[in-house]
């Protein structure tokens, strides 16, 4: 079996490039905990090297740029190569992102050659600049044969060639396998073997017996006799579900009258591969453009009537003045919709979101209650409360739009210094009103930068009348405070340090008020 | 409130014409008479029945009322509530999973209100304008019907029971020292034109301070001089 190899050298930085929106020829480099761990050839060129410390690189290239180690990135850059290359023949494996084998096709593109050069050419033309080919009778010669490539081009090692195609590389071609590679090499240097036609005249058990499993590999590799094999990939099952409406559709409830079966259809074939969707992106087209794109997270998996709510939502939200609308305008889109597609972004097991057994017909008659409410008053006026870490009551909690799931809240179980203690308030304002504090003589009350209160608060009152309105000024009957906090300082919106009082009134409410350098405000009440 | 079988011989020391009274209207409204959960501390104080409005003038007491549903694994949900302390109502032991918010209603706030009472067990509601009589007998008709209770946070035409804190004192902070440790507050019950049943209760928690207080002075004295 013939082997082709295909390798795009320098993978994680070109792809690092690629996602930055940087020109591909930029001197870059990839670094990981400070150390330079790939970087590519007009960096090269300049003197830097993989080892090299940040500084170091930065002195000898100084418009390096510099990209996070990001394997997911890479990876995922990568699918579109191996998508590309399974289309001309089938049986990819991605040894690693940036490196992939196929079993080699020959004679249905006339010769080896022609097919490297017809892989080649879809390749950059799909924007891979440099991408190197071997064509070799076992994965490693091929590999090595991919390596001694020109850029753009290829290498075809004849059959049964291998070995006396090995026999001429340095022995530091094995550097490629890691820290034990390079170990290896080390090693071999010290024992005076240059080449890996020297490895492999040496005899196989003495070579297993001082270098190990890993000798013997290299040793098996070097004669050109290595049987390993790949597994190819089989190609991920394609998911989606898209609607063409023709001629297109101008109101909502068309649309979304219209989706239902294939929103059916798409949970239909996820369930064929016992996958349900918790996230799913939504798109719809009009005038052959993408017109609305979005990505809805669902608390628990999505059904076909959820999916049809979120179509419902996302192009109404389209329509200006979205919110609470007058339902006569509610119903008409800007553009006619050609086609609706469903994309799955996150799919889990069927099996981790199983029903219970006597099912949860209660709850399901709750998301249809709600959903009802949404769409009278729009999707993001429903929603659920969730609490979060936070040092005020207004951070330390979030409120979700009904049928999201909360992402980006801060974990609860940590310390939080400088958190107000006690019992927590029963009214936190989102738009916090502000307040005024007074000492004995009428001055309002402050608190100095290192922290002191300027004088003892003894009547307080409510700016306009968003709390209530109530008395003008109310007395202070007793006050805790303050507890200073000063955060993200380092961030353009930050309000500078703040302190929180507890202050309770004549009429045995309390409030926590905060002393910011604007003036004070409510936080909340504990009613 | 029972929904006793129908053959359940009458009681010979009353009316018979009344008992029959109550049974038909047990029998018209079926599920409305079903007793919702409370907190315990509430539970003598203000047993809230399904299909009844009840009015608070506090936040606090408003969560108490649905804490006892949600902890029971009812669902609950708070309309027109924009500032809503959820912090708090986890502490009271309301399931914030099983709760729904409509912070601004906005004008639909009634229709809004009788599609969660659909589907909730405990509605809190704080109407955003005053409510008409006719607007209030919508709301009634359709709770009779689905089993729920109407917690307003404000005024209502017609109520079961009408929920007030009289007297509350927070105990902790004095002079800048200390923070809020505990409050007391007595809590009048109006039903119609009886006299109001008064309790004291404590929070965090809405426990009971000490037995329901029936109209008389007794159990008042002591406290005040407790906390003076």
């Amino acid at each position: 079996m013939r082997v082709m190899v295909v390798w795009c050298p320098d993978w994680s930085v070109v792809a690092g490039l690629a996602e930055t929106g940087q020109p591909p020829r930029t001197p870059a480099a990839v670094l990981s905990a400070n150390i330079v761990e790939v970087c590519n050839a007009p960096a090269r060129a300049e003197g830097v090297r993989r080892g090299h410390r940040r500084r170091d690189a930065q002195s000898r290239c100084p418009e390096l740029a510099l990209l996070p180690a990001n394997p997911d990135l890479d990876a995922r850059a990568f699918e579109p190569v191996l998508a590309a290359v399974e289309e001309l023949r089938p049986g990819v494996a991605a040894l690693r992102p940036g490196l992939l084998a196929v079993r080699a096709p020959g004679s249905w593109f006339g010769s080896e050659a022609n097919a490297a050069a017809t892989v080649c050419q879809v390749l950059v033309e799909s924007g891979v600049w440099d991408v190197r080919l071997g064509i070799a009778d076992d994965l490693f010669t091929a590999e090595q044969a991919a390596r001694s490539a020109e850029a753009q081009g290829w290498r075809v090692v004849p059959p049964g060639g291998s070995g006396a195609f090995l026999r001429g590389l340095p022995v530091h071609v094995l550097e490629g396998d890691g820290p034990q590679g390079r170990e290896a090499v080390s090693l071999f240097h010290r024992l005076g073997l240059r080449t890996l036609g020297e490895l492999a005249a040496l005899p196989g058990e003495a070579v297993e017996h001082r270098l190990g499993a890993y000798g013997a590999s290299v040793w098996r590799r070097a004669r050109g006799a290595d049987p390993a094999l790949f597994a190819a990939r089989t190609p991920p099952p394609e998911l989606d579900a898209e609607v063409v409406f023709e001629p297109p559709l101008d109101s909502v409830e068309a649309v979304t009258f219209s989706v239902r079966t294939t929103a059916e259809r798409f949970l239909a074939q996820l369930a064929r591969h016992q996958l349900v969707a918790t996230g799913v992106r939504v798109e719809a087209e009009a005038d052959g453009e993408v017109c609305s794109a979005r990505t809805w997270l669902h608390p628990r998996h999505f059904s076909a009537r959820d999916l049809v709510d979120r179509v419902h939502w996302q192009l109404q939200s389209g329509v200006p003045g979205a919110g609470v609308r007058s339902r006569r305008e509610a119903g008409v889109v800007r553009a006619p919709i050609e086609r609706v597609r469903f994309l799955p972004e996150v799919c889990e097991p069927a099996a981790a979101h199983g029903e219970a057994l006597w099912g949860s017909a209660s709850d399901d008659l709750v998301e249809r209650g709600v959903a009802r409410v949404q769409g009278m008053v729009g999707f993001e006026a429903v929603r659920r409360p969730v609490l979060q870490g936070g040092r005020g009551p207004a951070a330390r909690q979030a409120l979700v739009p009904w049928g999201e799931r909360a992402v980006g809240l801060r974990p609860v179980d940590r310390p939080w210094p400088g958190r107000v203690p006690g019992p927590a308030p029963v009214r936190v304002f989102a738009q916090q009103p502000v307040a005024e504090v007074v000492d004995d003589a009428g001055r309002p009350v402050v608190v100095s930068d290192r922290g002191a209160v300027t004088g003892e608060p003894r009547r307080f009152r409510f700016g306009g009348d968003a709390v209530e309105p109530s008395l003008p000024w109310h007395p202070v009957t007793a006050w805790a405070g303050p507890w200073p906090v000063d955060e993200a300082w380092w961030t353009d919106g930050a309000t500078g340090p703040t302190s929180r009082f507890q202050v309770v009134g004549a009429d045995g409410r309390a409030w926590l008020l905060v002393c910011a350098p604007g003036g004070w405000s409510v936080e909340a009440g504990y009613d | 409130m029972s929904t006793r079988p129908a053959l359940a011989p009458l009681d010979p020391a009353r009316s018979v014409v009344d008992q029959l009274r109550e049974r038909v209207a047990a029998m018209e409204s079926r599920p409305a008479r079903e007793q919702v959960p409370t907190l315990p501390g509430l539970a003598e104080l203000v047993p809230l029945h399904a299909g009844d409005t009840y009015a608070v003038d506090s936040a606090g007491l408003a969560l108490a009322l649905a804490a006892g549903a949600s902890a029971a694994g009812e669902w609950v949900g708070f309309a027109g509530c924009p500032d809503f302390g959820a912090e708090a109502a986890a502490e009271l032991g309301l399931a914030l999973e099983r709760t729904v918010l409509v912070p601004d209603p906005g004008e639909h706030w009634l229709e809004v209100t009788a599609a969660l009472v659909d589907v909730l067990r405990v509605v809190v509601l704080r109407p955003p304008s005053a409510v008409d009589a006719r607007a209030a007998g919508i709301l009634d008709s359709r709770l009779r019907s689905r089993s729920a209770v109407l917690v307003v946070h404000g005024e209502w035409p017609r109520v079961a029971a009408r929920l007030s804190v009289e007297e509350s004192r927070w105990t902790g902070p004095a002079g800048g020292q200390g923070r809020l440790v505990e409050r007391r507050a007595r809590v009048a019950v109006r039903r119609g034109a009886r006299p109001p049943e008064r309790a004291d209760l404590v929070w965090p928690g809405a426990r009971p301070a000490a037995p329901i207080a029936p109209a008389v002075r007794e159990p008042v004295a002591p406290l005040r001089q407790a906390s003076g």
